[in-house]
This record gives structure tokens, sequence and C-alpha cells, in this order.
């Protein structure tokens, strides 16, 4: 009954016109974001955040329209998966398997309403599990000291590295550059300087928002004129819109099943939404009488990964939202809005800001709503933006981003900073090393380290206290197990290359 | 071949990086780690990972001609002249040239790229200066006079 309270209060704050305003424009740009190929859901929200700034909205109000972003372009990352075979995202690239052989079937239009509903009921079911979970979990979150913290830290590097990667190693380096690049700056505890080589631009350290950008949209133009805009895309065209009722009843199964899967692989720190996706779609594949229909156009295939993959994305709003961990790296992005806006995420913002919380709460369920009308009605408005060419879409992005840098600090050294990061995410990405590890390892590198000072003044310099209580121990070996098994369950669970033709 | 030169860069950096931790000032106000050991670990941490890669590389990805990185290297010089252009020249004429250039390195045609160009340039001048109220300034002072 509190919950439901306290959920009313949240209406009450995201109902209000202004903030009402600011959803339905996140949605739209959202859906944009995820439907135009080479701009994923971090990029978008990334290069959004500066200009969220600039536009003087207030912390909730700010939070409210990138959380709406964020799940609109959950859902727009499955318009081109459909039509075109490119994800839109990496987490819509299980959808490209069975979604681009309907498509070619002439039954692009059934795809994609089947996949917006799907859509529809993975993201409210993970907001439902959002709102149920988050407050249990943020009262757990009261239990954690300094050492469960460090613990936590390592659990969501852990996981990223290991699940998420295909190469543990180069993940840990990658989450390795990320913490020494958060080094730089005047220390938290001493006040001393350190890795600032007297410039004086250093001393405050790197911006994440700076790294962040450089590192996904910079690099990504690079990337595009490597390939000089060519894309294998090969279109197809979509015919009248129809609600094809048979395959959404004959899949709703499919449905529940996936975002349950999918929302429990979103809470998992460090996981994220293409996990949640991955899951979701080998799990209905393995449990289903016809698994040979797979990848050939199968409805229930398409459902699946789409349940999955926004049901992951609420999830993952979880770890976020009530411990400071991100569980993908588009949460990243939203942390590094929240540290900016100076909240700091964790048990206390739930006692301490509930409008905050319990206001994006609700503005996701009318995000949700927004969205279903927008995906599937209007989706052939959306289609449209297909068709803008690479070369006006890159430097376009190119540009926002240079703005909201440039509008954010005024300064020529984080412009240059992010073109050094843009040219450092270009080679990292050639070589397969993930760039997601390294954004999280600026964005916790300070607090990782804040805690195991702190847990070490506690304990006088003992460092065994770091496993000294029952929840500090688990998540160690759930650190371990993260990222140590992949190793040997990969061999069973191979991921699907894209299909070629 | 990629994955070892990576990887012993990465060596060095990290073995130059656990050097200057070393040298950090300590304050009298000190805990019992201080500010040294975590940047320590993080640079052993590295230095062990990238160890390994050095031992056991990846295949090498497939790296563009030297024309596509003579194509990089326009982009990033004009990124960079756009990072320093920007105030001195005001919005416009700035932001029309990196767009043209970036556009063109994509494309390959002039007149495409041209029109990206002052297309991009002042339809976002349009949206930054009067819906989203940023306070751009469209051509510098010093230049109209």
């Amino acid at each position: 009954m509190e919950v439901l309270s306290l959920l009313a209060d949240g209406f009450s704050v995201a109902l209000t016109p202004h903030t009402l305003m600011l959803a339905i424009a996140g949605c739209i740009i959202g859906t944009m974001v995820g439907a135009l190929p080479g701009l994923g859901p971090s990029n978008g929200v990334a290069i959004l955040i500066p200009l969220a700034f600039s536009l003087g909205l207030d912390a909730t109000q700010s939070l409210v329209l990138m959380t709406a972003v964020y799940y609109g372009a959950m859902y727009g990352g499955r318009i081109s998966s459909i039509l075109l075979n490119i994800p839109g995202d990496e987490p819509a690239l299980m959808t490209t398997l069975d979604g681009f052989p309907m498509a070619q079937q002439g039954r692009a239009a059934d795809a994609l309403v089947l996949s917006g509903v799907a859509s529809f009921v993975g993201a409210t079911l993970a907001t439902i599990g959002l709102m149920l979970l988050a407050p249990i979990l943020a009262r757990v979150a009261f239990l954690f000291g300094p050492a469960e913290y460090f613990a936590l830290y390592m659990l969501a590097f852990c996981t990223l590295g290991g699940i998420a990667s295909k190469n543990q190693r180069k993940a840990a380096i990658a989450a390795c550059i990320g913490l020494a690049i958060a080094m730089i700056g005047l220390d938290n505890s001493s006040g001393m300087p350190r890795f600032t080589y007297n410039n004086l631009h250093l001393m405050d350290g790197v911006d994440f928002l700076v790294a962040i950008v450089g590192l996904f949209a910079v690099s990504e133009v690079f990337i595009f004129i490597e390939s000089h805009g060519k894309s294998s895309a090969i279109g197809v065209t979509l015919g009248k819109i129809t609600i094809p009722v048979k395959d959404i009843v004959r899949s709703s199964g499919t449905m529940l099943r996936s975002s349950i899967v999918g929302f429990v692989a979103g809470v998992l720190p460090g996981a994220g939404a293409s996990l949640g996706s991955f899951l979701a779609y080998m799990s209905e594949k393995a449990i289903s009488r016809d698994k040979d229909t797979f990848g050939t156009g199968n409805p229930r295939g398409v459902a699946a990964p789409e349940a999955g993959n926004n049901a992951a994305a609420g999830g993952a709003l979880v770890p976020m939202l009530t411990l400071g961990v991100p569980g993908s790296g588009t949460t990243a992005v939203l942390l590094a809005l929240l540290m900016t806006l100076n909240i700091t995420p964790g048990p206390l913002l739930f006692t301490e800001r509930p409008e905050l919380v319990w206001g994006l709460i609700a503005t996701l369920f009318i995000a949700n709503f927004v969205l279903l009308i927008l995906n599937v009605p209007l989706v052939k408005v959306f289609v449209k933006l297909l068709s803008v060419p690479a070369w006006i879409l890159l430097p376009g992005v190119t540009m926002v981003s240079f703005v909201g840098i440039y509008s954010l600090s005024g300064s020529y050294f984080d412009l240059l900073l992010m073109i050094g990061f843009g040219v450092l995410g270009y080679f990292l990405r050639k070589i397969d090393v993930p760039t997601v590890p390294i954004i999280l390892g600026i964005l916790l590198g300070n607090h990782m380290e804040d805690s195991l000072r702190r847990a070490m003044v506690i304990s006088g310099g003992e460092w065994t206290y770091l496993l000294s209580s029952p929840i500090a121990i688990g998540l160690w070996i759930a650190a371990i197990l993260g990222f140590v098994a992949p190793v040997f369950v990969s061999k069973f669970f191979k991921k699907p290359q894209r299909i070629t033709e | 071949m990629s994955d070892r030169i990576f990887g012993s860069l990465v060596c060095i950096v990290a073995l130059a990086y656990i050097v200057s931790a070393t040298q950090i000032q300590t304050s009298f106000l000190t805990d019992p780690v201080g500010p040294k050991m975590f940047p320590i670990i993080i640079g052993s941490v590295a230095f062990i990972c990238a160890l390994t890669v050095v031992i056991k590389p990846d295949q090498s990805p497939d790296w563009p001609g030297p024309a596509i990185f003579l194509a990089l290297l326009v982009a990033i010089v004009a990124l960079v002249g756009y990072a320093y252009t920007l105030k001195p020249l005001g919005f416009l004429i700035p932001t029309a040239v990196a767009s043209a250039v970036i556009s063109f390195l994509i494309q390959r045609n002039f007149v495409t790229a041209a029109l990206t160009g002052v297309g991009l340039s002042l339809g976002l001048f349009v949206i930054f200066k009067y819906a989203l109220g940023l306070g751009l300034v469209a051509f510098s002072k010093t230049l109209i006079g």
C-alpha cells in the first residue's frame, strides 16, 4: 500500500504539464535516436546531456527527459534491425535474427507492430519490477559499508568484463584505463594533486561527459569515415500497418517469460540490455517446440529479444538508482547525469528525494504508453528516418557534441580532450577493447578508491576487513564467478553472428 | 600483431603510471592506504593483463589502407581546427567548414558536402539559438567590425 501512495505522489510530479511535455519530447527524441543507424542509446543520451544542462532544467526534469530518451532509444533500435538488418543499437542485434527474415517475407509491418507491443510489455513489466524491487534493495543497501561497496564495484567491473565482452583481459585493461583516468586531479582525502603534471586544466580531473562523448560519439564518426558510409543495407519496403492479433496472442507467453529473463539480466550490475535480449532469445529458442524456425522469421523470435531488451533496460535502472552502480553502458551515462546534477544515487536517494525517484517511476509508466503510440500507429514516421544519409547525420552528431561540451565548460582544452578520446575510442574499438568499462572506471574510480580507503581507516589497515561480512564475501564470490564463468560457458553459449546475405 | 603493439604500449604506460604514482606527495594527514596505493594497484593490474595480451594476442583486425588513414588525419585536423576557431570566428563559419569536411570524407562529393555544411550550420544555429536558447554568436565581432 505504501508503494501505491508513493506512486500516486510520483504521478502528481509526473503529470505537471512541463514534466509531461519533457517526457513526451524525450520519447520522440529517444525513438529517433534509436532508429537512426549508428546512433545508439548511449551515444544519444551522452550528447544530449550537455544540452539538457544548458536548458536549465532541474534535477527531476533532466532525469525525466533523459530516461525517456533512454527508454525511447530501446524501442527505436528495432526499426532498423527489422527493415535494414542493421541493429540500431547493440541490444537490437538479436532482433535482426528473426525480424529481418520476417520483413523479407513481406511481413515487415507485422514484425514492427509485434516488436513494438513486445517492447511495451517488457518495459512495463520492468517498470513494475523496478517499483517493487528498488525500495527493497534500497533498504538492503543501508547495510552496505565501505567494504561492501568496494566489493560491489569489483562485481560491476567483473560482470561487465566477463559477460559483456569477448576478451576478459582486454576488458580488464579497459577498466584500468578508466580508473587510471579517474585518479587524475586532486586527491579526495589529502587534497594533493595527482597525475596533473602541473597542468591547471587537469586539476579538476577529467570530466566524464567529455570522455563519454569522445569515446562514443566522436569515435563513431571515425568508424563511419573508415567505412565510407557504406552499409550493406538491404532495404525492405513497408506495407500498410495492420495489427497481427494472432501473432501477438500466440507470443504473449513468450513476452512474459522474456520480460522476466530480461529484467533479471538487467538488474545484475554490469550486464545490461544486450545480455537481456540475448538470454531471452536463447531461452525462448531452447524451450520452443519449433526450434528450427527460429532464425527464419518466427514471430516469437522477434517478440522475445525485444521484450527482453526493454525489460533489461528497466532492470538496469535498479542497481543504478539504489546502489549507484550502473547495469549497462547507457545507465552508466545516466549515472554521469545524476553525478553532474549533484545527486548521489543510493539508499539515501529514496528517503531524501522521494519525489525524484517516484516521479521518475511514474514518468516511465507514462512514457511507455507514449512510446507504444509512437511505435505502433506512428511507426511510419520514424521509418522515414532510416533514409537520413550518414553524410548528413554524422557531421550533425559531431557538431551537436562539440556545441554541447563547449556550452558546458567553454574551454578549448575539453574539446581537444574529447577529440583525443575519440581517436583513442576508434583504435580501441578496432582491436576489440570494449569502451564501456573505461566509462565505468572514470565514473566509479573515485568512489571505489574512497570506499577502499575508508574501509582501511575503519579497520586500521587490516586488509582482511574487506572480507569481513557475509554480504562482502558473497559479492566477491559473485564477482569472481562473473569474471571467470564465461570462459567455460562460452562454448555452449555462442553468440549468433549477424546474418549476412 | 596489433594486439602485441597495444599490449606493449599499455605495459609501458602502466609502468610510467606506477612510477609517477610513487612521486605523489603525501600530506601529513594520511590514512593507512594513502594516495599512492590505489593508482599503483591499477597500474599493476593493467601491466599484468597487458603482458598476457602480448603473450597471447588475438587476431589482428582489418586495418584500413593509407588513404583512409589520411582521411582520418584530415578529420582530426578539421575537428582540432574547429575547437580552436569556434570562439574567435563565431558559430556559423567554423561549423559549416568542419561539417562539410566530415561530410566529404564520408561521401566524397564536393557539392553535397558543401550543401550539408551550410545546411547543418544554419539549421543547428537556429535550433540552438532559438529553440534551446544557447548563447551562440553567429559571427565574431572582430570580423564584422
